[in-house]
């Protein structure tokens, strides 16, 4: 393993007609990576507050998610309950261990019956918090962990995400920020997942059908901080 | 998989004539195409964002060796396994092993072109492991026993129909007259066969669309979420991806993210992209225990420096495919191995030998479409034309094209017989051809005017012309 290491670097470097490069490039680069840059950053996510909700619905919506917005936590257990009722869903609900969802007072809705985990193969309607969202493409972001496990964003056929509204950024660009200033450099979790849209794929004669793997309907819950 | 570029003139043949492959291509025509220009023309900074993402990628090969470092420390940092591996035998043999000592019985796959390229589903069913591919149209093609078609789209060259007797051969467990006849009903059948695959899988086997060396992440694009069940679900995660994949930053990787999906499906981001950094933590409800990446050489730091370096930048999007009138026109099996297309004939040449790749670069017109549309700029048909002249500098072309080029040569290094030459030419076949003003058979040129008419000259050179209307002479 050693020998094929050295291989491939030898030959990486025997092709480039040089040797190991010397320390003052390495510590050029060594900045580089130091001090993530962001490159070109498209205009369209670079609004404010109010443009930048809108912009995610509707890039959201463009992408066939549904979306709601409500006022504070206490009205997303009535916003959950019609959706399901809307769809004809089961009302047993997977609900992730996360802070922002257990936030939210569920036994206000008797219709809804609420367990909390990680996803398993019989669960129906998953509802995690997201990380973030960002405008540009209406896009959520969720950090895989103790608190939000990623077999409940894959697993059950319908996933509901809440997102603040306070936490809905122009780019992506800004989401990495966010994730380094509150996770440390090297805070990066198992996973990231950037989802734009409930699951698809096109692979039978170009025909485009939700739920191939994933869940056949994403519901972006997005909730206002309650008013002070 | 065996190689039949060699072969590409018959294959090609015999795609023409297929009608279902035919009304398949079409149907390619009608999709990608018409989305990738609408996603272009709603996003103003495109342009700037190519130029982004082509100089992140030239950054990278020049100092290969430094991220591919980088990002093997970051991963051991994360308690994840690097393994370097200089070609498709010693890929095998690393991915068979780690299955081996995992106990693997069933292996749950994301779609990965570097696993086609190392055939791992063949070494794996010959140490008794099951590969289960997982993307929808790569799932279908396994059950087929056939190559994908297409870089994204594995499965393109299908019918409804084609998908509804593959299910009904492979999957004896439902009743036989079961309706199969929507897209719809085959994917939840998909769905609900596979479903069982991913939660009983032992190991799982993704590619990665990029490494980043910042932070030791690899990097999963897909639209269905196969790729996300198959690297959470089993015990195992195993990635295997080509050298060049590296990129510094998460920022550079989102810059390249932001060309990808606009390029590919027209779509402006793909539904899931993952970034996946080591195991499980120890907190963690899910995820697998162990993350290996298996880093793959295979020829591609031979192509670093030559005139084949900016190839290195291809991200497998399938534009320069889904663009190109003559995968359009015989799709991506007459080309003969896993890759196919413009990027193909480039890359093919490279992996296994221009000297087994035939007609591949010749198999295009040079229109120039693929570099108008590839989001990382790569010069294809440049690099074609550095194919042809290998191939004729090693005396592999044709014969008769070998002589015709001998004899131009010959001509063209001395102006005054080339005019003399040519004027005579010009004014023999203006003559000939004066009548019908095109010839349908030319002596020497049958292969030529077996599909089409030579127009005929006018009966004058451009030169006799220019110096007719007192042009200077350089």
């Amino acid at each position: 393993m050693t020998d094929s290491r050295a291989a491939t670097l030898g030959a990486i470097r025997a092709a480039l007609g040089r040797g190991p490069l010397p320390d003052q490039e390495t510590a050029a680069l060594e900045a580089r990576l130091a001090n993530p840059a962001a490159g070109v950053v498209p205009g369209r996510g670079r609004v404010d507050a109010e443009a930048r909700i809108a912009l995610f619905i509707a890039e959201a919506e463009r992408v066939s998610a549904t979306t709601a917005r409500v006022a504070g936590p206490e009205a997303v257990p009535a916003v959950v309950a019609r959706f399901l009722r809307e769809h004809n869903l089961p009302s047993t609900v997977k609900l992730a261990p996360d802070p922002q969802v257990r936030s939210i007072p569920w036994s206000q809705q008797s219709a809804l019956t609420v367990t909390e985990g990680h996803g398993e193969k019989d669960d129906v309607v998953g509802v995690t918090g997201a990380f973030c969202g960002v405008a540009e493409t209406g896009t959520l972001v969720l950090l895989s962990g103790p608190e939000s496990p990623s077999t409940l964003d894959f697993l059950p056929d319908t996933h509901i995400a809440l997102v603040p509204a306070a936490r809905i950024f122009g780019t992506y660009e800004e989401a990495w920020e966010r994730v380094r200033a509150e996770r440390g450099a090297d805070g990066l979790p198992r996973a990231v997942h950037w989802i734009t849209g409930p699951s698809r794929t096109a692979d039978i004669e170009q025909t485009l059908l939700l739920g191939a793997h994933g869940p056949r309907r994403l519901h972006v819950v997005i909730v206002d901080a309650r008013a002070p | 998989m065996d190689s039949t570029a060699h072969t590409f003139k018959s294959n090609a043949l015999e795609a023409l004539g297929d009608t279902r492959l035919q009304d398949a291509l079409g149907r390619l025509g009608h999709g990608f195409p018409v989305k990738r220009k609408a996603a272009v023309e709603r996003m103003p900074e495109f342009e700037a964002l190519r130029d982004a993402a082509r100089d992140i990628k030239d950054h990278v090969l020049g100092h290969l060796d430094f991220y591919l470092e980088r990002f093997e420390a970051r991963v051991h940092e994360r308690g994840g396994h690097v393994h370097w591996c200089a070609d498709a035998a010693a890929a095998r043999e690393t991915i068979v092993g780690i299955c081996r000592a995992a106990g693997a019985r069933t292996v749950t796959k994301a779609k990965s072109m570097i696993g086609e390229e190392i055939a791992i589903n063949e070494h794996l069913a010959a140490a008794g492991i099951e590969p289960v591919e997982t993307d929808l149209g790569e799932y279908i093609i396994q059950l087929r026993r056939e190559p994908p078609s297409h870089l994204i789209a594995p499965a393109i060259h299908l019918a409804k129909g084609d998908v509804a007797e593959a299910f009904r051969n492979e999957h004896k467990q439902f009743p036989g007259d079961r309706p199969l006849d929507e897209p719809r009903n085959l994917l939840d059948e998909a769905r609900s066969v596979l479903r069982e695959r991913f939660l009983a899988a032992d190991v799982g086997l993704t590619g990665a669309n990029m490494l980043i060396a910042e932070t030791g992440s690899i990097v999963l694009v897909t639209n269905e979420g196969n790729a996300d069940l198959t690297h959470t679900l089993p015990r195992v995660h195993v990635v295997v991806a080509s050298i060049e994949k590296v990129v510094p930053t998460l920022e550079d990787a989102t810059a390249v993210l932001r060309v990808l999906a606009r390029s590919a499906t027209g779509q402006e981001m793909s539904v899931y992209n993952t970034f996946v950094t080591g195991p499980r933590r120890p907190d963690d409800p899910d995820g697998p225990d162990e993350f290996h990446v298996v880093l793959l050489d295979n020829g591609r730091s031979a192509m670093l420096g030559s005139e084949f370096h900016d190839m290195l930048r291809c991200i497998r999007c399938g534009a320069c495919l889904n663009h190109c009138p003559v995968y359009r026109s015989v799709g991506g099996h007459a080309y003969g191995w896993v890759y196919s297309g413009p990027m193909g004939k480039v890359l093919v040449p490279n992996l296994i030998g221009i000297e087994n790749a035939g007609d591949l670069p010749n198999a295009s017109t040079l229109c120039g479409r693929c570099e108008e549309v590839c989001p990382m700029r790569i010069p294809l048909p440049r690099m074609l034309r550095d194919w042809r002249e290998r191939q004729f500098d090693r005396g592999l072309g044709p014969a008769p094209a070998r002589y015709a080029l001998k004899a131009w040569a010959f001509l063209a290094r001395r102006p005054a017989l080339y005019r003399r030459v040519t004027a005579l030419q010009a004014a023999m076949l203006g003559a000939l051809g004066r009548r019908r003003g095109a010839f349908r058979h030319m002596p020497l040129a049958g292969g030529w005017t077996a599909a089409r008419d030579l127009p005929a000259p006018q009966g004058r050179t451009f030169q006799q012309m220019w110096s007719d209307r007192g042009g200077p002479r350089s």
